[in-house]
């Protein structure tokens, strides 16, 4: 029973505060209700079995892109009501696209339980005596390798495309180099001037 | 109900309900016991600035000054609360908030002596890293909320260091995880039980495996070293207190916190700290055991735990009285081009040893 009152309350908290990521006025709000979401999935994941997604999805989401996120958004000062202006142009757009997307989704989940008229096996992560990061480890790294290095590959080259995008090399900029510093001698820093009293250095 | 039993509760409780009831018990326990121990390591910690400083450091309320803390706690209870004008109010209060509940949940998954734990997670470890990277949000909000100059930047300083040293640490724990070969924060520390030669941060004494504890040995005392300092920049602690540098933020993202609030963000604050402080015992000196041999005890397995968390609380506050703080610039830099690499070459060293070279029964394994 704990169960079930478990998972309606994270799924109600889930979708209430995906429509507050889209409804509320202040972009900030927007966000922090948008890592409410994603934490609430990572309940639901929990009560799947799942823990290591669970944990991933925290690590990952929560813990270092929504933190991007929050970050870009407060230092913008985006004005959301002249966003808006433009809302009712493109929604039969968007619409259009939420209803492909809808149907996808369907179609995904449909022919995952129903084909021949039995669920589809998934991943064995029911063995006894096997965790959750192990069972996904063996299927990523044997079944799944290749898509598993080509994702990899794509984030990778993602990567290097912002590098090199935002990488700037300013001319006559003045760097420290630690290493010059902790190897400098005494030699040559400090000079020994023997002062004659009265006459200074001239 | 059973009719058959001779005793008939005055409540029959369903059995989830009653293991529900327990476990409540247990996390009231733990919450005490955890702010029992704050009240007295905020004291010791300036005790130990203090000593280093030549000074006597608290000293009057109490003998010793040991009621130090409970006088400050009243202090700042009793204090009005002052919400600035401009501030973002529900997002300003929900921030304090936020890093203390945050600072407690973590120590949901650390088991205090062997099989005492509250929720003995398979993927304990990776909860633990992803609580502590939650600490960012209190942080962060707490800087915008305030409407100010300085908060501000602290929140996006800080928001930066902890994203950057995650990273460091992340490397770090799957260099123990490899050793160990479980997620379980138990099972890490039953795979060290045998002396300090299996410590994880020690195993170059581990001579039965000779020459390659010289290889593992190096790099996981290395790798205590990264995960130390990381933790410090985890926690906003000196030198790495960048957030709060009171020379040129004032006291950055806490600057319009006053009494209750502010009192929260110190107690999650110093709590991060001391569950740092439990994680590196855990991954790294063999938790619950003695350098000499394993222990079963639960309540001496307890004492030596809590013992090895005081000490390297030890460890945190001298580096807090002895180090100046950093730059920013030498903090990105130290977080980015050397721990990053260095945790990196770790795991591939320790990946390495674990397929090719290490023992082939590992306990952890074996025992599921």
């Amino acid at each position: 029973m704990l169960a079930a009152v478990a998972f309606y309350v994270l799924s109600a908290v889930t979708i209430a505060s995906a429509l507050a990521v889209i409804s509320v006025r202040n972009p900030v709000h927007a966000v922090l209700f948008l890592i409410l979401a994603f934490f609430n999935a990572a309940g639901l994941f929990v009560l799947l079995g799942a823990e290591f997604l669970a944990m991933l999805l925290v690590v990952v989401y929560v813990g270092a892109v929504a933190v991007l996120f929050l970050f870009v958004v407060m230092m913008l000062d985006v004005d959301f009501a002249e966003l808006r202006q433009g809302f009712l142009s493109y929604l039969p757009a968007g619409a259009l696209v939420a209803a492909a997307l809808l149907a996808e989704l369907a179609l995904v989940a449909s022919a995952a339980t129903s084909a021949d008229g039995a669920p589809i096996a998934l991943a064995p992560a029911s063995q006894v005596g096997v965790t959750n990061a192990e069972s996904i480890g063996r299927v990523l790294y044997t079944d799944y390798l290749l898509v598993f290095q080509l994702a990899g590959l794509i984030l990778f080259v993602a990567m290097i495309g912002a590098i090199v995008l935002t990488l700037r090399h300013r001319p006559g900029v003045r760097k420290q180099d630690i290493t010059a510093q902790v190897g400098r001698k005494r030699s040559e820093g400090v000079e020994l001037k023997d002062i004659r009293p009265g006459q200074g250095l001239g | 109900m059973n009719p058959a039993a001779d005793y008939i509760p005055f409540v029959q409780l369903p059995i989830e309900w009653e293991w529900g009831l327990m476990k409540t018990g247990q996390v009231l326990g733990i919450v005490i016991l955890l702010l029992l121990t704050l009240a007295f390591i905020l004291l010791f910690d300036r005790k130990v600035w203090a000593a280093v400083q030549l000074r006597k450091g608290p000293n009057v309320v109490g003998p010793f000054g040991l009621l130090q803390s409970f006088a400050d706690f009243f202090k700042f209870v009793f204090k009005e609360i002052v919400i600035p004008a401009g501030a973002n109010k529900t997002v300003f209060i929900l921030a304090p908030l936020l890093t203390f509940v945050l600072a407690f949940v973590g120590w949901a998954v650390v088991p205090w002596s062997s099989g005492v734990v509250i929720a003995d997670l398979n993927v304990g470890i990776l909860y633990l890293f992803a609580i502590s990277s939650l600490g960012v949000y209190g942080i962060i909000m707490g800087g915008w909320a305030s409407n100010s100059k300085y908060p501000f930047l602290g929140g996006l300083r800080s928001a930066a260091q902890m994203v950057s040293y995650e990273v460091s640490i992340g490397f770090v724990i799957i260099t123990v995880l490899l050793l160990v070969g479980s997620l379980n924060l138990g099972d890490i520390v039953e795979n060290q039980r045998d002396g300090i030669w299996m410590w994880h941060g020690f195993r170059l004494f581990n001579f039965a495996e000779f020459p390659n504890n010289l290889l593992v040995g190096v790099t996981m005392y290395a790798m205590l070293v990264v995960f130390f300092i990381s933790a410090l920049a985890e926690t906003n602690r000196p030198p790495f207190d960048l957030p709060e540098a009171e020379s040129e933020l004032v006291a950055g993202y806490q600057v319009e916190y006053s009494s209750t609030p502010y009192l929260l963000f110190m107690i999650g604050e110093y709590l991060n700290i001391v569950l740092m402080c439990a994680m590196t015992s855990l991954m790294f000196l063999g938790g619950w055991h003695l350098p000499w041999g394993p222990v079963d005890d639960p309540w001496f397995g307890f004492l030596i735990f809590y013992a090895k968390i005081w000490f390297v609380f030890f460890l945190f506050a001298m580096v807090k009285a002895i180090v100046p703080r950093y730059r920013y610039d030498q903090l990105m830099r130290l977080g980015w081009k050397i721990f990053l690499p260095t945790s990196l070459v770790a795991v591939a060293v320790i990946g390495y040893y674990v397929t090719f070279l290490a023992p082939p029964v590992r306990a952890a394994l074996a025992g599921g």
